[in-house]
């Protein structure tokens, strides 16, 4: 008998993490991160449909607490690899978002000088990758860099983030199997959202959950719900731990939801109404909002002011990336070799 | 900063009886009719029941059924290779890559395995086999620019061909896949013109197509302006920007002859020489990186057989010896543009 899997993936139930893992304080930034974050897509989207942003774009609306939940676990010294959808992820690791913004607008002041765009975004100075868009790619050099960190004793752990369409690719098998191998400091971080670009998950995978496949590699492999920043946190934390003490990878797997198209002009008509509907109910943002207001007792004030420092902040990267200027065409010509 | 050289294309022209269509629309026509005639024709690659990345599929699956038109995973090694083997056993594989830059992570199945299975095996098996191959510089960072034919044009046992627009398109795709061999698909990005903002290309991408059956042969090049005083020979979107330099520079007394190969392999050398020997002049363009591309073979041939008919240097616009660059203006300053392709003729013709 064929196995049969789901093809309803709504978010799984009270998977919250506890409130108190963390120091308030701390609450607060993972808070305005996620919402720095969702406030940036959504002025990408804006220059975006305004023609100021060439090319496609691929948001990540929706996905916020998964990113900053496992921020949050690793380092200000640990690398991240990023991928097509990688904006958020450079956001959390600490990239300047004038700088990204810029980038997005093949600026000279981008944080690629204007060289990479959307798909290839990235500051190797905070540790994060310049973005890999071949999805699969960057699991085997995240093992590398992981490898790295081993020789030379750095204590550093490195996370390779990739999507669930991304888990049907031979490369990350490759890089999982190697990491398991050489115990690497590595862990394989799964932004889960139910889709590779228009195809639903139970249509590529006999496997309810991609961490299943992790016990092939006698790895641990968890499943958490991705729209709470402290559900993730707890798990992403247990595996950078075990890394960094030796104790090799780790897959974890965050359940998420995108809430707009894959790409730029993609309206997802594919998708079943009461998925998305139960997704969408789920929107990470005013959720944790909530679980600090009524279990921080974080003041509506102090949100608020959150809230429009980000705001400002995203004025500034704007007036940044508009008076940034072209980088000169000769520059076309730098770069290709050390 | 002018804007892309792209939308000044001249509108196309209405021929009664024909239709116009779309590139994608010409494509998608031919795989339609194909698998309507023949059973063992199918189509996989990613996102294609809903249409894949340009809609070339779109409405395929309806009509011909999810089982010969089939969503791949994000295993592009493991389904080209999967095509292989069904080709061998009989069927008639059409691999939509997506983009054609995700080929690469599937090398070795066309490298090592595709081109060389029949000739290792002293011919017992055949590997009628088509890949679909959206391919070039457009907007969208180094990844997703490669120009594949510098790749491949240099790779014995595959088939190239790179259709400019919708009549070729329909009629080089239905010979594709009636063709027993490995048969690489390559169009241009710009020329799909079916979504988005590609939609300011689209004057690029539509023409002509009749109603009725044709094929277009694999191998046989075209003239498709006569000229006097120089050759000029461009494939893909680069034609027309060569279209674009010739009726400019008829203004200024000059006679353009443009050639689109179609085919690059094989290559139909003899029209080049032809050409050559009647204007004596010869300018390539391709989007290749220099040091790669077809345009270096075609020279060799040209000096080679047709050297005493040669009055100036040959001339050749290629794109960088770079990867492709994000920032738009940087971008169009690494590929031929019209302008270029109008200074180069004037620097031949003037020396
Ligand atoms: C090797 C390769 N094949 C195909 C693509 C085209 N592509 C870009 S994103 C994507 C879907 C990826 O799905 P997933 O891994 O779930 O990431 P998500 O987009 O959901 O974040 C595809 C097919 C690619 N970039 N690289
Ligand atoms: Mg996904």
């Amino acid at each position: 008998m064929p196995v049969t899997v789901s093809r309803l993936r709504i978010p799984p139930e009270q998977a919250v993490g506890p409130i108190d893992l963390l120091p308030t304080e701390t609450l607060k930034g993972v808070y305005r991160m996620m919402f720095l974050i969702r406030e940036f897509e959504t002025v990408v989207n804006h220059l975006f449909l305004r023609g100021r942003v060439p090319g496609t774009i691929h948001l990540c609306r929706g996905q916020e607490a998964t990113l900053v939940g496992t921020m949050v676990a690793l380092d200000k010294e640990d690398r991240i690899t990023l991928t097509h959808r990688g904006h958020g992820q450079a956001l959390a690791k600490g990239v300047d978002p004038a700088g990204l913004l810029a980038e997005l607008m093949g600026r000279a002041g981008g944080v690629c000088r204007g060289m990479g765009g959307s798909l290839h975004v990235g500051d190797w100075s905070v540790g994060a990758l310049p973005a890999i868009a071949i999805v699969g790619a960057s699991s085997p050099i995240a093992t590398g860099l992981a490898l790295a960190a081993k020789r030379q004793g750095t204590g550093r752990v490195t996370c390779n983030f990739f999507g669930d369409g991304t888990a049907s690719k031979g490369e990350l098998h490759e890089a999982m199997n190697l990491a398991a191998v050489w115990e690497l400091p590595v862990v394989f971080l799964c932004e889960n959202n139910v889709y590779a670009a228009t195809t639903h998950i139970s249509e590529y995978m006999k496997n309810e959950y991609v961490s299943e496949r992790a016990a092939a590699y006698r790895m641990p492999g968890v499943s958490v719900y991705g729209n709470d920043p402290l559900a993730v946190y707890e798990a992403v934390k247990v595996a950078v731990d075990q890394a960094r003490a030796g104790g090799g990878p780790s897959l974890v797997e965050c359940l998420t939801y995108r809430r707009d198209g894959h790409k730029r002009d993609d309206p997802a008509a594919y998708r079943d109404d009461r998925e998305v509907e139960a997704w969408l109910k789920t929107d990470p943002i005013p959720a944790f909002r909530n679980r600090l207001r009524e279990e921080s007792g974080v003041l509506q004030e102090e949100l608020a002011a959150i809230e429009a420092s980000v705001e400002d902040e995203l004025i500034a990267a704007q007036g940044f990336a508009h008076q940034s200027p072209y980088p000169d065409v000769q520059q076309r010509l730098s770069y290709v070799y050390a | 900063m002018s804007m892309p050289d792209l939308t000044t294309a001249p509108p196309a022209v209405r021929v009664g009886g024909n239709r116009t269509l779309t590139i994608v629309e010409a494509m998608r026509e031919a795989l339609r009719e194909e698998m309507a005639a023949e059973d063992r024709v199918f189509v996989m690659g990613e996102d294609i029941v809903v249409g894949g990345a340009f809609l070339v599929t779109l409405g395929l699956a309806e009509d011909m059924g999810v089982d010969r038109v089939l969503n791949t995973p994000i295993s592009e090694n493991g389904f080209l290779g999967l095509a292989i083997g069904a080709a061998i056993e009989g069927l008639r594989p059409v691999v939509d890559m997506q983009y054609g830059d995700f080929l690469f992570t599937a090398a070795d199945q066309l490298i090592q395995q595709a081109s060389k299975l029949r000739y290792m095996s002293g011919g017992q098996v055949k590997i009628p086999l088509v890949l679909q191959l959206p391919t070039g510089a457009s907007g969208r960072g180094a990844q997703h620019a490669n120009s594949m034919e510098s790749y491949f044009f240099g790779l014995p046992g595959i088939k190239i061909v790179t259709p400019s627009n919708p009549y070729d398109a329909k009629g080089l795709l239905k010979s594709s896949i009636r063709d027993d061999n490995v048969v690489l698909f390559i169009v241009h990005k710009h020329l799909y013109g079916s979504r988005g903002r590609a939609l300011q290309h689209e004057q690029t991408s539509v023409g002509e197509v009749p109603g009725e059956e044709y094929l277009v042969p694999i191998g046989v090049g075209k003239v498709i302006e006569e000229g006097q005083d120089i050759t000029v020979v461009a494939n893909n979107v680069v034609l027309h920007h060569a279209l674009n330099a010739a009726s400019r520079l008829e203004g200024e007394g000059i006679s353009v002859e443009v050639i689109d190969p179609r085919t690059l392999v094989p290559f139909d050398i003899d029209l080049v020489i032809e050409s050559v020997e009647k204007t004596n002049r010869l300018l390539i363009v391709e989007e290749n990186p220099a040091r790669g591309g077809w345009g270096p073979w075609v020279i060799s041939e040209v000096i080679r057989r047709a050297f005493y008919s040669i009055d100036a240097p040959i001339a050749r616009l290629a794109a960088n010896d770079t990867p492709i660059p994000f920032s738009p203006p940087l971008e169009r300053a690494s590929v031929p543009t019209e302008e270029r392709i109008v200074e180069a003729i004037r620097q031949v013709i003037h020396g």
